[in-house]
């Protein structure tokens, strides 16, 4: 077994321990034991309230908690490399603000839709965000030489607009604003198992595009007249790592609301732990993105027990100063940072 | 055999022509050095050459076949260039930029067939990388990288050589070891290679023939005997030189008649 596959399950390995301790902790404790048994299909430990705590509250914002992690994780990869720059993150190309611009839009003017078994909010979070990076790919196209820092540019420009725009509807509508903040805190509750499912198949196809252009991608960071020469199509490449990362944030977001930063660190821990090699980088930062999460969510979940605080803001207060952590750590290490691979 | 048709091609920047016009006829085994001043369009040839930017207009053909209309894939399994500048960001080793050379044949998603380790091998093997394989690109030299962005060229197994400035920044043992092997490989594969170079002494030496492009256009194309003379070097880059015989390889020899203590004592008084 290679060193990075050994890498790879002992990650994997991780997330299901961190996926077991997340299902027995909350305001109600459930026995460890008790939890194993039901993640393996056994529920036979478990009273009926626990039973129904398990497969109607905890278990379905574990599987969101890994899927939205995953895909902000193996989003955040794709992005990083589209720029070739080690700051981008999921939203910066605009996902973030189309999403919230898409839900704001819905609540103020009480939109009620329901398709594929997603609940409003995810509908009008994933039709702002493609709908934004499909504005943002449109205007990258048109100015056709500078590439991909014409699409961050213009990402950045659109997202200050809609920031704006959101603001504006919230100011002209406070008493709708506690709503629409609520879901721009990002949360992991409320989802069901069909939103669940709905929402796994989309991420899964962000994350499979994604992965299937590992290749590509590493030569994609050597520059674009090496990438050009080593017969990479740059319109098609660019456009399959746009749609797959934006798809996979699409599904996040729908599910979650915005949540920060895990699109930056999952991608970054993953590099330090088992290399660039986009092969084994994606599938690392979907297993770094799910632990972060499910970590978080935990954490969101118990520190002020029984009141919740806002995932999204314990994955920023908690995720800097580790960041940081490691990164000093790193710079002690060794010598090279890690680039934006 | 390998044959290379380059004809009237013609690209230019918001109304500037940079190419204008340019032929080239090469066949297989031929070593072709591009020369000319800076921003005469020598990068910019080699870049349309490559397809690395659009034509205006012109056409070109390999072993009769359109590159033109070639798709990115068949056009890199045809066509290998190695680039003034790549990006230092990515801390891929040695041997994953150099099995990148075999993206065109065995696609994105493929693992290396035998075939294409045994060539990953035989590229890092006469570049002299082997001790580097495992090594971070961002822990290597000019020299080593110059060489890795070679072999992963070689690992392509191209029928065309494009070089922008292979030996820019390397000494004068790299330069040779380079040129040493890309026309070695040139003669054995009886590949086409093309590569511009600033030494006019090292093209000189180096190349089967040479072209000079000045204003956008071909000055002069031929051995390095007939083209390097003192009146063409004057015209294409605007200095004075004297040009004799190599004492033992027999070719041109460039001798710069540039005073530098004049400059230096005109600059003085003023």
């Amino acid at each position: 077994m290679s060193k990075q596959l050994n890498f790879l399950v002992i990650a994997w390995s991780f997330l299901v321990l961190a996926s077991i301790v997340s299902l027995f902790v909350g305001a109600i404790t459930i026995s460890p034991l008790g939890a194993a048994k039901f993640l393996l299909g056994d529920s036979t430990g478990l009273t009926g309230t626990e039973r129904t705590i398990m497969l109607e509250l905890r278990l379905p914002r574990l599987i969101t908690a890994i899927l939205v992690g995953s895909s902000l994780g193996v989003a955040g990869v794709g992005f990083q490399a589209l720029f070739r720059n080690p700051l981008a993150d999921p939203y910066i190309i605009g996902a973030s603000s189309g999403a919230a611009l898409g839900v704001t839009i819905a609540i103020v003017i009480g939109w009620q839709a329901a398709m594929f078994g997603l609940r409003t909010s995810a509908i009008a979070a994933l039709l702002g965000s493609l709908a934004v990076v499909a504005v943002v790919m449109a205007i990258g196209a048109l100015s056709m030489r500078s590439g991909s820092l014409s699409l961050l540019l213009a990402g950045v420009a659109l997202s200050s607009m809609i920031n704006s725009i959101v603001s504006l509807l919230m100011f002209w509508n406070d008493e709708k604003v506690i709503v629409i903040f609520a879901w721009l805190m990002g949360s992991l509750a409320s989802n069901d198992w069909q939103s669940i499912t709905s929402t796994s198949l989309i991420a899964l196809v962000g994350l499979a595009v994604i992965w299937s252009i590992s290749r590509p991608l590493d030569a994609y960071l050597l520059g674009d007249d090496a990438s050009q020469s080593l017969g990479l199509n740059l319109v098609l490449f660019r456009l399959l790592l746009v749609a797959g990362a934006s798809i996979a944030t699409g599904a996040a977001v729908s599910s979650a609301g915005i949540i920060g930063f895990v699109g930056l660190i999952a991608p970054h821990m993953a590099r330090w732990t088992i290399g660039p090699k986009h092969f084994w980088l994606v599938p690392m930062s979907a297993c770094y993105g799910g632990i972060i999460l499910i970590v978080a969510d935990a954490i969101a979940r118990t520190i002020v027990s029984p009141t919740e605080l806002p995932v999204g803001s314990i994955t920023a207060l908690l995720g800097c100063p580790f960041f940081v952590g490691l990164l000093l750590l790193r710079s002690r290490t060794s010598t090279v940072l890690g680039g934006a691979s | 055999m390998n044959h290379v048709v380059v004809d009237q091609f013609k690209f230019g920047y918001t109304g500037k022509m940079v190419i204008d016009g340019v032929s080239l006829d090469l066949k297989s085994g031929e070593v072709l050095v591009l020369l000319g001043a800076n921003g005469a369009g020598k990068t910019t040839l080699l870049r349309l050459i490559a397809r690395q930017i659009k034509l205006e207009s012109g056409s070109m053909s390999l072993n009769d076949c359109d590159v033109i209309t070639l798709s990115r894939p068949k056009l890199a399994q045809q066509i290998a260039l190695m680039p003034q500048h790549e990006n230092r960001t990515s801390m891929l080793t040695v041997l994953d930029v150099v099995s990148l050379g075999r993206m065109p044949h065995c696609g994105w998603w493929a693992p290396l067939s035998k075939i294409d380790q045994s060539r990953v091998r035989d590229a890092i093997a006469t570049t002299g990388l082997e001790s580097l394989t495992d090594r971070s690109i961002l822990e290597l030299s000019g020299g080593e990288w110059r060489r890795m962005i070679l072999a992963r060229a070689i690992a392509q197994d191209a029928s065309v050589l494009i070089l922008d400035e292979p030996i820019a920044g390397l000494d004068l043992k790299y330069q040779y070891e380079v040129l040493d092997q890309v026309r070695h490989l040139t003669k054995q594969n009886q590949l086409v290679t093309i590569v511009t170079l600033h030494d006019l002494n090292m093209a000189a030496m180096f190349a089967d023939r040479i072209a000079i492009l000045h204003n956008s256009k071909l000055l002069a194309i031929g051995k390095a005997e007939d083209v390097l003379t003192s009146e063409r070097i004057r015209q294409a880059f605007g200095v004075e030189v004297s040009v004799v015989e190599h004492p033992s390889l027999k070719t041109p020899l460039i001798i710069p008649l540039h005073d530098f203590s004049k400059m230096r004592t005109g600059v003085g008084h003023e």
